[in-house]
């Protein structure tokens, strides 16, 4: 190409003709009636989001102290004497961190075993179906569910154990537990959405040089679909922080954390506390402990945590629709330190 | 080879009939004043160490209850490349699919006859250890999405004895993997990165990548399945010079709708219609003197 040949400039101004706006005057009638009430109902679903968002941010930032993040809750009548949510958040962090580090392998084999294997056929529908009850199922149902299986004397080790010998049956990790099933759901779909959608040929390239369906699975399926195992299991902890019901039933309400027994990780696993929901739940008019205000903060914090969890996964979602490179920060949120990723 | 520079200008002996181009698929990479030409041809043959590898003995196959493939038998030798040709749903790449039991992934696969590798059934290996030895590389590129050099350690094949995860690069899989890039005419054109994603590599590249992979394994039958269809004519060429230049070192059986690319690359013809194995023969016999009716037809684009 010679260098001095003038390369067309492109046309500017009113030269370029844009497509006009669409003219809704030209429709039936009913097909605008039902286009402006869209409108409508997005506009709603804005201004009550939006109103809820403003809401607790208000009341949330002016009850809200940094010392009611550092300290534990006290039982007290008078609101500037009983402490601030130190328990509840950790709390909140332990049951969704006992509730994903259940869920999220089970949820993967799951999808895996239904995606790639289906085998038998019957089988497969029937854990379909079984997903769907559980994700159809009311948290409380789960909960009475759960309270009845971790009362169980021989599941005693799991809880507290009465001097009767009677079992609690409550505890963080029976309210982990039993999150984790509300979380399941999430990531079993997340996860089979996230295999429907890589191509066959990728597949069958694996199978052509040799490698196992297992192997396929392990190393070039599940790479390739951890941005959606990492918003199932987002989406999965949202979930599981903002559930009061089953908190209330299987870990009590209690104001601060109770270990039981001394052996240190079991201790706080036996133990129960309080999370932010039923921090807020107790401390909201409806509840016991007469502090409505630091349930406005409470409950913002929270709102922050679920908000975040959910910019997270809008990141994470984005970021797996790019051409992946590799760095550090690809491998760490990739979650390739984990073993069975590489 | 430098991709960018096209090869010389040469009239294919087989283009005499105008109308043979009308009956290539559109985009099959056929461009006839800059395709490369008899200079892969004039290389050939290299019949002293030709040797059989697979045997083709009277298969039948069917998906359900539709045979796709007649009765067919044939040799594959190593020392050359044996084309399939035919039109689309002919069987020729149930047919090649058959030969690493990839066929079996769909449901309701059949079949009759029998087929051998250096002498034994390949029903009797093990499936996946057959695939190790019979690879192949698809009409689609389909690199997976992780580095070069993952892509191609993928195929290498698992030691088993030393027990334990392997190691991620040690001296020995770092060699076979440039290696196989070598082979594949790729190295390179990818050298200074192999931990770029393979995903960003050219059509091409993908291609040439894939080829690497499955020559990783360090496969006796190589399967190509319309290997250039979705390539340009530059790639092309690089590719089809590729498989000439890999005949000596592992049997190749391709799969085309392109009938200059297989007068171009092969050394044995088959054509195949409705299932059935026409003609088999030299590609000179298959192009030049085709004895059958409906050889001549096809390879004058009367149906296609």
């Amino acid at each position: 190409m010679a260098a001095t040949e003038l390369a067309p400039a492109p046309p500017s101004g009113s030269v370029i003709a844009r497509a006009p706006r669409e003219r809704t005057s030209a429709w039936p009638l009913i097909d605008r009636i039902g286009y402006y009430m869209c409108w409508a109902v997005g506009i709603g679903l804005c201004l009550i989001a939006l109103a809820i968002v403003l809401f607790m941010f208000v009341k949330g930032i002016s009850y809200l102290r940094p010392s009611l993040l550092l300290h534990s809750p006290a039982p007290s009548v008078v609101q500037s004497q009983s402490g601030g949510f130190l328990d509840p958040i950790e709390g909140t962090l332990l049951v969704a961190a006992i509730g994903t580090v259940l869920a999220a392998p089970l949820g993967v084999a799951i999808a895996a075993w239904l995606s790639e294997y289906r085998r038998p056929a019957w089988l497969a529908r029937a854990v379909e179906s079984a997903i769907e009850i559980i994700s159809g199922a009311p948290s409380v149902v789960l909960a009475l569910f759960g309270l009845l299986i971790f009362a169980q004397s021989f599941l005693g080790f799991l809880s507290q154990r009465a001097a009767t010998g009677a079992v609690y049956g409550r505890s963080f990790f029976a309210a982990g537990a039993v999150m984790s099933v509300l979380a399941l759901p999430l990531i079993v779909s997340s996860a089979r959405e996230g295999f429907a959608q890589l191509p066959d040929r990728l597949r069958e390239a694996s199978y052509a040089l040799g490698r196992t369906r297992a192997t396929t699975i392990r190393r070039v399926l599940l790479p390739a679909i951890r941005p959606d195992i990492a918003t199932g299991t987002a989406l999965g902890m949202g979930r599981i922080v903002g559930d009061t019901a089953i908190i209330t039933i299987l870990l009590g309400a209690g104001l601060t954390i109770q270990p039981v027994g001394h052996t240190p990780v079991s201790s706080l696993l036996r133990g129960t506390g309080p999370t932010l929901t039923s921090y807020v739940y107790e401390n909201s008019p409806a509840g016991e402990g007469l502090a409505p205000q630091k349930a406005y903060a409470a409950a913002f914090v929270l709102l922050l945590i679920v908000l975040a969890l959910n910019a997270f996964v809008t990141w994470l979602t984005n970021r797996g629709a790019q051409p992946r490179e590799r760095g550090r920060a690809y491998r760490l949120l990739r979650f390739e330190w984990i073993p069975w990723t590489r | 080879m430098d991709p960018m520079m096209p090869p010389p200008v040469r009239r294919i002996a087989v283009d005499r009939d105008p109308y043979v181009a009308p009956a290539q698929p559109a985009g099959n990479g056929h461009a006839p004043a800059a395709a490369p030409s008899t200079r892969l041809r004039a290389a050939r043959p290299i019949a002293a160490q030709v040797r059989e590898r697979m045997r083709i003995e009277s298969l039948w196959l069917a998906y359900g209850e539709n045979w796709v493939v007649r009765d067919v038998s044939l040799p594959v030798r190593q020392g050359e490349v044996l084309a399939m040709i035919g039109a689309s749903g002919s069987g020729k790449t149930t047919l090649l699919r058959s030969l690493n039991r990839l066929t079996e992934i769909t449901t309701g696969a059949a079949r009759s006859g029998r087929i051998t590798l250096d002498g034994t059934d390949i029903h009797e290996l093990e499936v996946n250890e057959l695939r190790r030895h019979v690879t192949m590389v698809f009409q689609q590129p389909n690199p997976f999405p992780m580095s070069i050099f993952d892509n191609v350690a993928y195929a290498l094949a698992e030691r088993p004895g030393r027990g334990g995860r392997r190691r991620r690069r040690s001296a020995e899989i770092e060699r076979a993997v440039t290696d196989a890039l070598h082979r594949a005419g790729l190295y390179d054109e990818v050298a200074g990165d192999l931990d770029r994603s393979a995903l960003r590599l050219s059509g091409g590249q993908q291609q040439r990548l894939c080829i690497a992979r499955a020559l990783a394994a360090e496969p006796e039958v190589l399967l190509l399945d319309e290997p250039c269809s979705a390539l340009d004519p530059i790639s092309t060429a690089t590719i089809e010079e590729l498989i000439v230049s890999l005949r000596e070192s592992v049997a190749i059986v391709i799969v085309t709708h392109n009938l200059q690319q297989a007068f171009r690359v092969a050394d044995h013809v088959a054509f195949m219609h409705l299932g059935e194995l026409v003609e088999y023969g030299t590609s000179e016999q298959v192009f030049d003197r085709p004895a059958m009716q409906r050889t001549r037809d096809y390879i004058s684009g009367a149906f296609g």
